[in-house]
């Protein structure tokens, strides 16, 4: 089936070679590559460049031009294999002329216009209930909650004892279907402010801390040369990167789904905040949580997660975490934060000794507990133990309250790195 | 004009008719590529495209720019990537101590035209060129090599100036206007991959991964860049190297310090691998201090004892 040429940048790759590679590219977008039009042309370009008489010639320039990460490897390499087979299959004489004829079994094409237009309505659709949902500034904090060491509470200037109230501080476990409804709804409206950092790039401020010589300059021309205006400019400043790692196992159940609630909100159109989870197995999700409808964005973590609800071996995902991810997203001085009641199964050496290595390579180590907001909680489990002496900010995380106090301090992690005693990691 | 030259317009003094030739070209300067890379090279050359390597650090990404600009014989411009990089650093930058002199001088003779001294102040007399600039610089006469250096440690600004310099190999300079090159420069970027390169610029490119090496062909780099060293310790290192990268490391070993550890063992004096010259050399090929105490001991004397035999 001969689909016709009907992009319009497909037209240049004319003749039955093209018509073959623009099948071949289409194969390869179906089998999960992201491929443009000007690969598929560069493609093109690049196999008629080398000796078509070698197989592996071919293969390589084919891949030079379509693969753009390792792991479409293997992807390629099945489409490819199926791709050169079916060329010699059809006509073994002329395969050095690419002129093999149409290729069967072509796998229909996905309706990608009409998926992106439905995401789009589903986007508005949220964002206008987000903002409907938008909860007003003023209520203040009416009383002392379960305060901590490092929190700055607000003045508790407005008494206001309304069922929000009584809400913000009732334990998520214990809340009703209605209540926990109301909880996601007020979290939506949290407004997040994330620390910032100076990075070394300068833009113009009129009061900034450094001259500007290329706008004074040019300002100097209008008074014959002389400096008389100093343009001033300042360093830039960005969101400092935040790193989630939330415990989705069978103890944290009860946190957890509405925990992901808060993250994907914390994740959503910050570029800089990457999210895990883990159970047995660390997996990443900031791509599932990019999705701007909430709900659609926890099924499709739920889906896209094998061990949901199952049990937990902190010490292994975090080794998981830095062996392979931390030096790709604990880049610039990130804040990470880990959720999880510290219920370890694991080998509570392992978990020291990873949390010691993942502290080194953080600026802050916020450790959330919701078990720390149950009166009398002693973070006595093995696995908490074993973390502690590498946690720079020990937080409960079991109400609205406590999340509004993570908001603030993340709010104001400073440049200053925090005091840090120096505690060994357990020998290997 | 560059960019709409003919393909297959020469690169330089010397070009390459095949993927055979370039790989002769290749060995004649010690780099051993295997087929897919070289392959991609001569793609590289003839398409006129940037090419993009990954792979683990020390596996010789860097070292192709600079073998490619010899084999051309052909300037090598660099380009070392950090966060926080910007176009005052990459791209150009007005000379302001020399262009204050120069207003001072026209004030103290008198001879004020303003706007005589306002084309002076920002013609290219005060440009100073960075390296991207220098790389599309129109008065040379053949294509640099451009490498683009660790390209992951930059932010995501310099990649949008990236965008556009690699699509038309050309800058503008508000003041002085647009310079574009008259041979397309020979582009290779490199990353360790510690974050994703955005979608737009690697499809500029052409990508290749370059794996760790092979027993075998780590065995011919150390015997092509390394001859010094006997071929009976070679087949010992390359075989405890080779096994090490299977040890549950934070940083295995890259080639280059199989390369380090060689001459290094070389200059102990080394005619067999022991576990007590591992022992005193290991901080050579592991760079972090829970790796060396990983391996140390047993895993140092199991590996040892594999290598002896691989090499006797």
């Amino acid at each position: 089936m001969t689909d016709g040429v009907n992009h319009p940048s497909e037209a240049a790759l004319t003749g039955q070679i093209g018509r073959n590679l623009i099948v071949l590219g289409r194969r390869l977008r179906a089998a999960g590559i992201p491929i443009g039009p000007g690969q598929v042309l560069t493609m093109a370009e690049a196999m008629s460049a080398v000796d078509v008489r070698r197989r592996d010639d071919i293969y390589f320039a084919a891949r030079a031009a379509i693969v753009t990460r390792p792991e479409q490897r293997a992807a390629f390499d099945a489409e490819f294999a199926q791709f050169w087979r079916e060329l010699q299959g059809a006509e073994p004489a002329a395969l050095d002329a690419f002129t093999a004829s149409d290729t069967p079994g072509e796998p229909p094409l996905p309706d990608a216009s009409k998926k992106r237009q439905q995401t789009a309505e589903t986007a508005s659709a949220a964002e206008q209930e987000k903002t409907l949902l938008a909860v007003s500034e003023a209520e203040q904090e009416p009383e002392h909650g379960d305060d901590v060491e490092e929190m700055d509470v607000p003045p508790e200037d407005v008494l206001l004892f309304s069922a929000k109230e009584v809400l913000r501080k009732k334990d998520f476990s214990l809340c009703s279907p209605d209540e926990i409804a109301e909880a996601r709804r007020l979290i939506e409206g949290m407004d997040w402010n994330l620390g910032r950092r100076k990075t070394r790039r300068h833009v113009k401020a009129t009061h900034g801390e450094r001259i500007d010589p290329r706008r004074t300059l040019r300002a100097s021309l209008r008074h014959g040369g002389l400096p008389l205006e100093l343009k001033r400019q300042t360093r830039k400043e960005r969101t400092r990167p935040l790193v989630l790692i939330c415990d989705i196992s069978g103890s944290m159940d009860r946190y957890a789904r509405l925990l992901l609630r808060f993250v994907h909100l914390l994740g959503q159109g910050l570029e800089s905040t990457e999210v895990f989870v883990f159970g047995t197995r660390l997996t990443r999700i900031t791509r599932e949580l990019r999705r701007r409808d909430v709900d659609a964005a926890i099924t499709n973590v739920v889906n896209s997660v094998e061990d949901w609800s199952g049990g937990t071996r902190i010490g292994e995902a975090l080794k998981t975490f830095n062996f392979q991810w931390s030096r790709r997203v604990l880049r610039s001085n990130a804040t990470v934060v880990i959720i999880s009641d510290g219920w370890d199964r694991g080998d509570p050496d392992l978990l020291a000794r990873e949390m010691a290595r993942l502290q080194r390579s953080c600026r802050r180590l916020i450790w959330l507990n919701p078990l720390l907001g149950a009166p009398g909680y002693q973070p006595l489990t093995q696995g908490m133990r074993a973390a502690l002496p590498y946690v720079d900010h020990f937080l409960p995380v079991h109400n609205l309250q406590s999340l509004e106090a993570l908001a603030e301090l993340l709010g104001r992690v400073e440049d200053q790195p925090p005091l840090r005693r120096h505690v060994p990691a357990p020998a290997a | 004009m560059s960019t709409t030259e003919a393909p297959t317009a020469p690169v330089g003094p010397a070009s390459f008719a095949s993927v055979d030739e370039l790989e002769a070209g290749l060995r004649a300067q010690r780099y051993v590529a295997d087929r897919g890379l070289a392959t991609t090279l001569f793609l590289t050359l003839r398409l006129q495209k940037p090419l993009l390597l990954e792979g683990e650090a020390g596996v010789g990404k860097t070292e192709i720019a600079k073998v490619l600009s010899s084999l051309l014989d052909t300037p090598l411009i660099r380009l070392q990537c950090y966060e926080g990089l910007d176009a005052a650093s990459a791209i150009y930058e007005w000379d302001y101590p020399r262009q204050m002199l120069y207003l001072r001088t026209i004030e103290a003779t008198g001879a004020m035209d303003r706007e005589a001294v306002r084309h002076d102040l920002f013609g290219e007399e005060f440009l100073l060129k960075r390296p991207l600039l220098q790389a599309i610089d129109a008065a040379r006469d053949r294509a640099p090599v451009l490498l683009i250096d660790e390209v992951d440690r930059a932010d995501q600004e310099l990649e949008a100036f990236l965008l556009e310099l690699l699509s038309d190999f050309q800058v503008t300079v508000p003041e002085l206007g647009t310079m574009s090159a008259r041979h397309v420069p020979i582009v290779i970027l490199t990353s360790n991959r510690t974050r994703e390169i955005h979608d737009a610029l690697k499809r500029r490119c052409l990508y290749h991964w370059i794996d760790f090496p092979t027993f075998e062909k780590e065995h011919r780099i150390l015997a092509v860049r390394a001859p010094e060293v006997s071929q009976r310790l070679a087949m010992q290192i390359v075989s405890f190297t080779q096994a090490l990268r299977e040890v549950d490391l934070f940083k295995p070993p890259g080639m280059a310090e199989t390369l380090d550890w060689a001459r290094a063992l070389l200059a102990l004096g080394t005619v067999d691998l022991s576990e007590q010259v591992v022992d005193d050399s290991l901080g050579v090929i592991l760079k972090y201090q829970e790796d060396v105490d990983n391996v140390r001991g047993d895993v140092a004397r199991n590996l040892v004892s594999r290598a002896l035999m691989a090499g006797a």
